[in-house]
């Protein structure tokens, strides 16, 4: 039944509105097209469902060390009994200020000469939404190539680690500074 | 020993890429542009236009370019946006040639090439600010001379010899030497970016303090104090002013429109939203009862097959040749270049989507609406998973604009509001329009890039508190 109904666009006069080709045809042609379109949307909806129930890949997470042993009191760095990161050097030049715990994790603040201001007030520079901050809470600055932290007579306090902070402290990259819900730390 | 995964937030996406299904969406839009023309190709001259594959793969090259682009520039962006704005600008591109071809009547004359041209310039402006903009956060500083910015843009075709009036719209400007431009379409990102700043600085105050009015045990209303009304005073006096000014109620309306969704999602109340609608609708009621061009819009909404209204000067004739062509299309229309509808005034761009109804019928107006339905979700779910008040207000501003843009369109093609000349996004013929929507969709894919980039992972594998053995 079909072939026939094909064979007329070979012969067909051209420039004629409808005549070249058969209705059929045409008709096929516009229902296929149709079905493209919906099949656009259900391949996007596809790709929709990752956000509800996750790629169907496992993540990929990378086994995370174990917790190490609380033997650090100091604030100094004890890396050594980390097995898969090499233990860093103790004086390594920090570029950015990153936060990894609290309602801001992932922001990251690029260190420079200006010493950076954190708290909840508005003119900070990094702007903490946390309810534990005070308005201006902590600050971190250089001296000499080396990085503080210092306590701004917050109400909650500024902890290194364990340890609630008195008077400017020296700090390293990967230094856990936390600060209510936020922790931060500096990077390389 | 291996620690449980941390909880995460229900808001939080992972950190998935999905380049690759972007890659397949994009092929597929590409072949849906092509695939157009030929059809409409076919349908007009019974032959498949040469037009294939000049615009065709001129458009298929952009696409490419952008989504390279998008791997380098912005790898974790949402991979639905880029897909659906060309699956609906390309649709844009083969209606536009379609009826361009249909003027014509000769496949081969047609030409879609401004509106190739302008989304390459689109296209071009979107990635510029995906690259230089890297965190939308710093629009924050420049929260009043956006406001100006955009009452400024608003008002440049109010200025004599500037200001063209087109079809009793005042929202043209005419550059010597460059063509005409609609800057209103540039406004409403300004208006957006100001908005989302300034509510992120007021919203505690318009959220906070209010009276509620009690019907028994129920709460009905919680009325704002006077005082925090002056925001809501200055956007309305600007949407009234537009509409009597400018002659406009589609930028009206859109405007006020998306002043009152960032307002709700600013504060979460619904007061502001009634208080808004009530004093517009009193604000137009009283345009309507003093001016005639507000007037011939109603009358030609309600009154759209009465004989005298139809044949009047700027009378109903495009609207009801719209819906007819519509009702014509059927469920599955008359077949892209077999319609009728192309020899209507503005088939090409304000009556897009009837044009679309006509030749793909409700099935293909129902596909490209859903298009613009998940792009408007993708905006909202960007909104969802952006931390910082001001990323969220933009991304879920932007997202509104585009769904009332939408909303203004059709309603006005299916008579639920007034018909204005609003353009479609990514569809309608037009430079401004488009260029200014591919800005909005540059703004999206960098926040949806930071929101969705995994944050970086604690060096020291430490809890804020931790249980410490002894």
């Amino acid at each position: 039944m079909a072939a026939p109904m094909t064979a007329i666009p070979a012969e067909a006069r051209q420039g004629l509105k409808s005549s070249s080709m058969s209705n059929l045809t045409l008709i096929l042609i516009k229902i296929a097209y149709l079905a493209v379109l919906w099949l656009f949307i259900l391949t996007a909806i596809g790709v929709i469902r990752t956000d509800l129930f996750g790629s169907k890949k496992k993540p990929r997470r990378k086994p995370r060390p174990a917790p190490r042993p609380p033997s650090r009191q100091d604030a100094g760095p004890s890396y050594s009994s980390k097995p898969s990161r090499p233990p860093r050097p103790r004086r390594n030049e920090p570029t950015a200020l990153v936060v990894t715990q609290g309602s801001l994790k992932g922001t990251s603040v690029d260190l420079g000469v200006q010493p950076i201001l954190i708290g909840r007030a508005p003119d900070s520079t990094l702007v903490i939404t946390d309810d534990y901050a005070s308005g201006r809470h902590a600050r971190v600055y250089s001296d000499n190539g080396r990085w503080f932290v210092e306590d701004l007579n917050s109400t909650n306090g500024t902890y290194l680690g364990q340890q609630k902070l008195n008077r400017p402290q020296p700090i390293t990259v990967g230094q856990p500074i936390r600060i209510g819900k936020t922790v931060l730390e500096l990077r390389k | 020993m291996s620690k449980a995964p941390a909880p995460e937030a229900p808001t939080e996406l992972p950190p998935v890429k999905r380049r690759n299904a972007e890659l397949v969406l994009i092929i597929f839009a590409i072949a849906i542009t092509m695939a157009g023309i030929a059809i409409a190709g076919l349908n007009i001259s019974g032959e498949i236009p040469s037009a294939m594959w000049t615009v065709g793969l001129t458009f298929a090259a952009m696409a490419a370019a952008a989504h390279v682009a998008m791997r380098f520039v912005a790898p974790y962006a949402d991979p639905l946006i880029l897909p659906c704005t060309l699956f609906l600008n390309g649709i844009g591109v083969a209606m536009i040639w379609r009826v361009s071809a249909g003027e014509a009547e000769n496949a081969e004359s047609a030409g879609a090439g401004s509106q190739l041209m302008w989304t390459a310039i689109g296209l071009a402006v979107c990635f510029l600010i995906i690259i230089f903009l890297k965190d939308p956060r710093v629009l924050q500083r420049y929260t009043y001379i956006s406001g100006l910015v955009a009452i400024f843009l608003l008002a440049l075709p109010i200025i004599p010899g500037l200001g063209q009036e087109v079809y009793g719209a005042r929202l043209w400007i005419n550059i010597p030497g460059l063509g005409t431009m609609q800057p209103s379409e540039f406004a409403k990102i300004a208006l957006v970016i100001f908005l989302a700043s300034y509510l992120m600085n007021k919203r505690q105050v318009l959220q906070i303090v209010g009276k509620p009015i009690k019907v028994g045990r129920f709460t009905l209303i919680e009325l704002p104090r006077a005082r925090d009304l002056a925001p809501i005073l200055v956007g309305w006096v600007l949407a009234i002013g537009i509409l009597v000014l400018l002659r406009d109620l589609g930028t009206s309306l859109l405007l006020f429109g998306t002043f009152l969704a960032m307002l709700y999602v600013a504060t979460q109340r619904s007061s502001w939203v009634t208080i808004g609608l009530a004093m517009f609708a009193v604000g137009a009621f009283t345009a309507y009862l003093l001016f005639w061009h507000v007037k011939a819009r109603v009358n030609i909404w309600f009154n759209a097959f009465d004989q005298e209204v139809y044949y009047a000067v700027g009378g109903s004739q495009q609207l009801v040749e719209g819906l007819v062509g519509m009702a014509y299309g059927g469920l599955f229309g008359t077949g892209l270049g077999a319609g009728e509808l192309y020899s209507t005034f503005a088939a090409d761009s304000d009556l897009i989507l009837a044009t679309l109804g006509e030749e793909l019928g409700l099935t293909g107006l129902l596909a490209v609406l859903m298009v613009l339905g998940l792009l408007v979700e993708r905006g909202m779910r960007v909104a969802l998973a952006v931390t910082g008040s001001f990323n969220k207000l933009l991304a879920s501003g932007v997202a509104f604009l585009l769904a009332y843009q939408v909303f203004i369109v059709l309603g006005g093609l299916t008579r639920v509001i007034p018909l204005t000349g609003s353009t479609t996004p990514f569809m309608a013929a037009g430079g401004s329009a488009l260029v200014a929507s591919w800005i909005m969709m540059g703004i999206l894919l960098r926040i949806s890039d930071n929101a969705r980039r995994p944050a970086p992972q604690a060096i020291q594998d430490e809890g804020a508190t931790q249980v410490i053995r002894r």
